[in-house]
């Protein structure tokens, strides 16, 4: 199983950072190599967002993606895991300014989620993204981190799917 | 080293895994209590709530201290590292994101080469 990974091409990937910048920022940042333009279409046409957002080690995928990206506009994801609505996430946009700027609501939260503004700032034909999210209180992104313990789950998941293969494998042979 | 720091995380995401132990957390990070007050806190048997307490306990997210016939909890020491854990896990979710996004940019930016020459011919 190790081969397999030592076989992988291994790409020229940019670096992702993430920061609890203050008791209510988390900041994650990212550059691609390709124009501002093109970024900023992937996070708004639907069609090209649906297919990075979910990560397959999400273990979920993404039923439905509707996005009116304007000022007021609304937008809903809906993630399922086998066909099944799990959960849904939801919003709207506050700031569209084509190329460099968005900011949208949260609003699946109890008590009102975080704002999140993603810049998409270009240089030399590379763009940084950084998205900044605002949460409500110190309590609701403690709340979101701790939470975050579920992303845990796929990766743990994943190593369950080996132990099976190695039984199932070691089954087989005996 | 790693498998190590994944065993610790699996305890801690394992002792994380449920509604009463983040509550558990989420009060003594406002107070320390005995584990009489938690089991009245959270409606549930003194057994019931020793268990729990635990766990955490075990993943090093709670400390005990028994003074007379009062056990107090507090969050243990590793409450900070843990955040660090969580930030750790948030940007790998965010990294695996990006790398998919590489591939769709990658995607438009050969069909807007195509497109553009299309346009020129």
């Amino acid at each position: 199983m190790d081969a397999r990974r030592e076989t992988e091409p291994a790409p020229m990937k940019n670096r992702t950072t993430t920061e609890r910048k203050s008791d209510r920022e988390l900041v994650v940042t990212r550059t691609f190599n390709a124009p501002a333009r093109i970024v900023f279409e992937a996070w708004t046409k639907p069609e090209l967002f649906k297919r990075w957002w979910v990560p397959k080690s999400m273990g979920m995928s993404l039923l439905s993606c509707e996005m009116d990206v304007r000022v007021g506009g609304k937008y809903r994801l809906v993630f399922g895991v086998g066909g099944s609505k799990v959960m849904e996430v939801f919003g709207k946009y506050i700031e569209v300014t084509p190329h460099s700027r968005l900011v949208w609501t949260n609003e699946e939260g109890d008590e009102g989620g975080a704002i999140t503004t993603l810049t998409f700032e270009e240089m030399g034909g590379q763009t940084l993204l950084v998205k900044h999210d605002l949460y409500p209180s110190k309590e609701a992104l403690d709340g979101e981190l701790a939470s975050g313990a579920a992303d845990g789950m796929p990766e743990q998941l994943d190593q369950l799917d080996e132990l099976l293969v190695t039984l199932g494998g070691s089954v087989g042979r005996s | 080293m790693v498998q190590y720091k994944t065993a610790r995380l699996d305890a801690s995401f394992a002792a994380l895994s449920d509604a009463t132990r983040r509550g558990v957390l989420e009060q003594l990070g406002r107070a320390d209590a005995s584990i009489t007050d938690l089991a009245e806190m959270f409606r549930m048997t003194l057994t019931g709530m020793k268990k729990h307490v635990g766990v955490l306990e075990q993943a090093g997210l709670v400390t005990t201290k028994k003074v007379g016939r009062v056990r107090t909890c507090k969050l243990g020491a590793r409450r900070l590292e843990e955040e660090t854990a969580w930030i750790e896990r948030h940007r790998q979710l965010w990294a695996s994101r990006f790398d998919e996004l590489d591939k769709v940019i990658e995607e438009q930016k050969q069909r807007e080469m195509v497109d553009g020459r299309k346009k020129r011919d």
